[in-house]
């Protein structure tokens, strides 16, 4: 299956053994570990575990935003910065980083005028992306005048401008309430339907990550290790009525217990961690 | 019902800005009107206590008046000589300067137009120049460390004491004065653009970064945008700076057009008509924050609707 690949590689992202230590004065923190993980063109993986356990950094190595301290990593067949100077990636931060001083056409259009799209391109794609997040009639409206889940749209929308072959989301709906967040994953599911880009996506959420993902990766803390990855195969496309099938139950409670099982055979729980496990045992 | 989101500072209903705008320019208005009005107060209040003794004699509207007061106390400051009447420093305006003169607020209109242009000048240059050191030192940390010493070393210099040199070194008239108010000006606008430029969120230049955006994009961008309220309040105060350095650069210039030499006139003068000079320096008051509202005008033509409206 490699060997008919050629230069277009299929596997967009390709870790071998990736750590990340941090020089933090006197002490060194490691933040991941032998990180090995393949991701093919046209996934969608989502990132979980426990807070500390390297998501964040996973996502900025892959992103060339940071340096790994080892093992390699291939993005598209090539160098992270290469990927990055290619301008592969499209980023969404957990804030939408939004500049105050650009309306939301303009906003959308930031990366395609720094990339020298020419203005007619740019202006028809703002106009695309601004129906595809259904933000019609606010083109002219600048970053606080939206709520949060508009100004995250016009995250995704800038992220999607100029076609990145891949999308990475770190925690994109964590500022949002769960109603804004369910519809917003809705149109995350439906916008990677139509552009087929890859997405690596950093998550707390077990449902969410098991609603979006094609595959969860299930990581551990201390150091920051992949203890689990576990297949999603939910049929596409996936709608509301998803979140009503046994499957999916059954995915969560996967990735649930993949989550705990880590938790209680690696660092002694306190008392409310206890509590917490007991009471979602229960219910 | 929506239920709130956490994210600080989004949803947020947001009041017209204009409306906000009229609201608190009318309050302001009010406010520096109030506050001219205790000024006068405060003022004549002390000298109906503590100053000279005057008489009014003659008919006003058909009534013959005479009457004296004597104040309770005796204080220097609030003599005629210290203090004059806020009348007479208002007559002087419009009293001839000299016999058979122009009024002196006139001649003051002129001089102060004639300080204004300096100072403009001035201020330009410093502008640019803080700018510039602004971007400098934002992109070389070294140039950061072995300049900004000087630079502020260079305002711990007593202006009084180096405009001479400026004057006598560049003999360039009137420029050497805006050359001494831009000295004054580079400063503030230094420090403001080094702050604003850096002011941005990191996360939105790990986003330029991850567009692969060359430096001078990230600039124009992103450093430069979001600076623009951080520069605003340094021209500000390089505003109110850079007429200050005028009028000090035209004291040893020996140029007589401006208000530098006018104060210095009336100075010698001061006991021949104390009320000249304070008017003068009313005029030089006039002329600081006539400039700082223009600075203020443009920053809120070219930031309405552009940038979050502040809360006060
Ligand atoms: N710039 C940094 N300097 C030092 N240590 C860091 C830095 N960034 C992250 N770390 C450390 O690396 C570890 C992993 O951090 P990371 O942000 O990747 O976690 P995360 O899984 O994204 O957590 P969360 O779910 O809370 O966002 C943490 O222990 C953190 O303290
Ligand atoms: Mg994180």
């Amino acid at each position: 299956m490699n060997a008919a690949a050629g230069s277009a590689s299929p596997h967009v992202v390709e870790t071998h053994g990736v750590g990340k230590v941090f020089e933090t004065g006197d002490a060194a923190v490691t933040a991941l570990d032998g990180i090995d993980l393949t991701i093919r063109s046209g996934e969608f993986v989502s990132l979980i575990g426990p807070s500390g356990c390297g998501k964040s950094t996973l996502l900025r190595i892959i992103g060339d935003l940071t340096d790994p301290s080892g093992g390699e990593l291939r993005v598209n067949g090539k160098s992270a910065r290469q990927a990055r100077l290619d301008r592969d990636y499209g980023m969404v931060f957990q804030a939408p980083v939004l500049m105050d001083w650009r309306n939301v056409a303009s906003n959308i259009e930031l990366p395609l005028e720094v990339m020298g799209f020419p203005r007619e391109d740019r202006a028809r794609r703002s106009a695309a992306l601004v129906k595809l997040v259904e933000l019609e009639g606010f083109e002219g409206k600048h970053p606080w005048q939206l709520s949060g889940g508009m100004q995250q749209r016009v995250a995704i929308a800038r992220a999607l401008a100029f076609d990145p072959k891949l999308l990475l989301m770190d925690e994109p709906f964590g500022a949002l309430d769960e109603m804004t967040r369910e519809r917003m994953n809705l149109e995350v599911m439906r916008i990677w339907r139509e552009t087929g880009t890859t997405i690596v996506f950093v998550t707390h959420s077990i449902p969410e990550a098991v609603f979006l993902s094609t595959r969860v990766v299930v990581m551990s803390a201390r150091p920051g290790r992949i203890s689990r990855v576990v297949d999603v195969d939910l049929p596409q496309p996936r709608t509301v009525d998803t979140r009503e099938e046994p499957r999916y139950f059954s995915l969560v409670t996967t990735v649930r217990e993949a989550l705990r099982a880590h938790l209680v055979d690696t660092e002694p729980l306190d008392d409310l961690g206890d509590a917490r496990i007991r009471a979602e045992g229960i219910s | 019902m929506t239920v709130a989101s956490p994210i600080i500072g989004a949803g947020r209903p947001v009041a017209a800005p204009t409306i906000r705008g009229t609201v608190s320019r009318r309050r302001r208005a009010a406010g520096a009107v109030v506050l001219l009005g205790l000024v006068v107060l405060v003022w004549e209040g002390a000298k109906w206590l503590g100053g000279d003794p005057w008489r009014i004699h003659g008919t006003v509207l058909g009534i013959r008046v005479d009457y004296e007061h004597f104040p309770a106390f005796n204080w220097r400051i609030a003599d005629d000589l210290s203090l004059p009447h806020v009348w007479d420093v208002i007559r002087a305006f419009v009293d001839p300067a000299q016999r058979n003169g122009p009024p002196l607020g006139l001649i003051l209109a002129g001089q102060a137009l004639f300080t204004f242009r300096e100072a403009l000048t001035g201020f330009a240059f410093g502008g640019l120049l803080g700018l510039g050191l602004g971007i400098l030192f934002v992109h070389s940390r070294l140039a950061e460390r072995a300049l900004v010493p000087y630079v502020v070393a260079s305002q711990t210099i007593p202006i009084l004491a180096i405009s001479p040199i400026i004057v006598v070194a560049t003999q360039a008239g009137w420029l050497s004065v805006a050359i001494i108010s831009a000295y004054l000006t580079f400063f503030p606008v230094t420090i403001g653009a080094l702050r604003g430029l850096r002011a941005a969120d990191p996360r939105a230049f790990e986003l330029l970064r991850s567009y692969a955006a060359s430096g001078r994009q990230v600039l124009r961008q992103l450093r430069l945008p979001a600076s623009v309220p951080y520069l605003f309040a340094a021209f500000r105060i390089a505003a109110a700076a850079s007429v200050i350095g005028a009028i000090i650069g035209e004291l040893p210039s020996g140029i007589s057009d401006g208000l530098g030499s006018a104060i210095l006139n009336y100075n010698q003068y001061y006991i021949l008509g104390p009320e000249k000079l304070w008017a003068t320096i009313i005029a030089c008051s006039f002329v600081g924050i006539a400039f700082v509202g223009l600075v203020r005008l443009a920053e809120s033509l070219l930031t309405r609707g552009r940038y979050r409206p502040v809360d006060r």
